[in-house]
């Protein structure tokens, strides 16, 4: 997770700086990627040149969804051409043949619901990836399902049509149960499949906002998300 | 911060020429405090903090404290389970981390929800009710470990189903709503583990995800938990005539809810 907020200039020059600063949420990850949040729905933010703009109210949050269903389908496409896989347990196999059809079917049903107002494709950068080593597949594979897990316990309260609610949370719990079993891969017969690290004394699981969301997801995702207009 | 002024600041009067502005300005002033809804579970709540919520909205905090009383009875009855389970000792040495902390997590819901429904929303939660896990004497859970595990598993993928049931109910209310999405992936998860743990001792062969509404070997009585979990059209796209992938894998992609009635029908089996 990248907690650095930088301000890249370029960005702000056309952008109306007043509510920009005053909400100053401008992140910029690793490799010239960047996420632009603002709170107000009427800044003048203009689309960036080859991003993606989510829109507002529950259409940017499906698009926000469709941006990770995006990212989880395209990681689990290249852990099955890759070398882990190939040498991996018949049950990781099975496990990873799944979650690559699952996220699939999320990214394509996300799609078709967003019809017209569905943003385009994104571009991925998975070089940090090792997809040969299962370390690396699996410590990666955690970081998506959990953040895709915290992404949409934290969204859940901006949707107001409730049946998004409910496809959000039909797909939140498997998202969770990808993570848990993901995690025990890693830690068999740990208690890290709900582990300490995200869930809290009052058996919460942690949530995630649209930016520390974006901001973990820019490490992987090279096309520019404008999300100023979801809603806060 | 002052929540109390913020809360009068933001919810108009019930009374108010305002009030039919009031779905907004709750839904508002609730998110103003969102971010606290940890904290103030976790401290004894100020005595009075939120006793402006009744005031605007009467009749929305009785239904929340008639849904949250609904979600602690079935966390009275995991935490019950868990904890029998582990005075009991039919619990294998090598599975005590997972169900240590599940009941943990159950402890955890059940004091978290006591505490909501009582200081938040100034409501009386529900008593522990007494409960019968052999559902009659068909069933030996603290004797016999795979039926342990079975049971564990009906009732992991009920919550799932029940917390899934209820968000419409909830939505009104950020606080509220997001508390029990945090539970519904936390109760995903010991369903996703006590699957995948059935099937590598060789009881079962689910996976972590449920596959075309089957309960597996779980027992007949069961199958209420699982049936609906084969739908495969959300939001009126049927996923598999659009994306090709097999059934069996769409859905698994995708849990469903339970009505109240239908997880107080399952759940009543073991109830004494």
């Amino acid at each position: 997770m990248k907690n650095e907020l930088i301000k890249p200039q370029g960005l702000v020059k056309n952008a109306n700086r007043r509510q920009f600063l005053k909400t100053g949420s401008l992140s910029v990850a690793a490799a010239g990627l960047f996420l632009v949040g603002c709170n107000d729905d009427d800044d003048m933010m203009p689309p960036m040149d080859g991003g993606v703009k989510l829109g507002s109210g529950d259409i940017g949050i499906l698009n926000y969804a469709y941006a990770l269903e995006q990212l989880e389908a395209a990681f689990y496409a290249a852990v099955l051409t890759g070398s882990y896989f190939a040498n991996a347990s018949a049950e990781e196999k099975t496990i990873m043949g799944d979650l690559e059809k699952h996220e699939r079917a999320h990214r394509e049903f996300f799609k078709a619901a967003l019809g017209d107002a569905a943003i385009a494709d994104l571009e991925v950068n998975f070089s940090a990836i090792d997809f040969s080593n299962r370390t690396s597949v699996l410590m990666a594979a955690k970081t998506f399902e959990d953040l895709g897990v915290a992404a949409y316990n934290g969204a859940g309260q901006f949707i107001e049509n409730v049946d998004y609610l409910v496809i959000a949370g039909k797909i939140v719990s498997v998202e969770a149960r990808h993570a848990a079993a993901i995690r025990d891969l890693i830690n068999p017969g740990s208690a890290d499949f709900a582990g300490d690290d995200l869930i809290d004394a009052n058996g919460l699981e942690r949530t995630l906002n649209f930016t520390q969301v974006l901001t973990a997801a820019s490490a992987y995702v090279t096309t520019p998300i404008d999300f100023s207009q979801l809603p806060s | 911060m002052n929540l109390l002024k913020l809360l009068d600041k933001m919810c108009p009067d019930t009374n108010s020429p305002e009030e039919k502005d009031m779905f907004f300005s709750r839904r508002e002033a609730f998110r103003q405090f969102g971010d606290m809804s940890k904290k103030v579970a976790m401290a004894a709540v100020p005595l009075g903090l939120l006793s402006a919520l009744p005031r605007v909205a009467k009749a929305d905090t009785a239904s929340l404290i008639g849904v949250l009383n609904f979600a602690l009875t079935l966390e009275h009855l995991e935490y019950r389970y868990y904890q029998t389970g582990i005075e009991s000792g039919v619990i294998d040495g090598a599975d005590a981390a997972i169900f240590n902390k599940i009941r943990d997590h159950e402890l955890a819901h059940v004091n978290f929800l006591t505490e909501v429904i009582s200081n938040v929303l100034m409501g009386t939660p529900v008593a522990e009710p007494g409960f019968d896990f052999t559902a009659g004497g068909n069933f030996s859970p603290f004797t016999d470990y795979p039926t342990f595990l079975a049971l564990s598993q009906a009732f992991e993928d009920t919550g799932v189903r029940a917390y899934k049931g209820q968000a419409g109910n909830v939505m009104e209310n950020d606080v509220v709503l997001t508390a029990a999405l945090s539970i519904h992936s936390v109760e995903a998860r010991h369903a996703s583990m006590v699957r995948r743990l059935r099937t590598k001792k060789g009881q079962d062969t689910v996976k972590g995800w449920i596959t075309n509404g089957s309960n597996g070997t779980l027992p007949a009585a069961t199958q209420a938990i699982y049936t609906g979990e084969e739908n495969v059209t959300h939001g009126g796209v049927n996923v598999v005539n659009l994306t090709g992938i097999d059934a069996g894998a769409v859905s698994e992609g995708w849990d469903e809810p339970l009505s109240k009635d239908q997880v107080l029908g399952i759940a009543s089996l073991f109830l004494a």
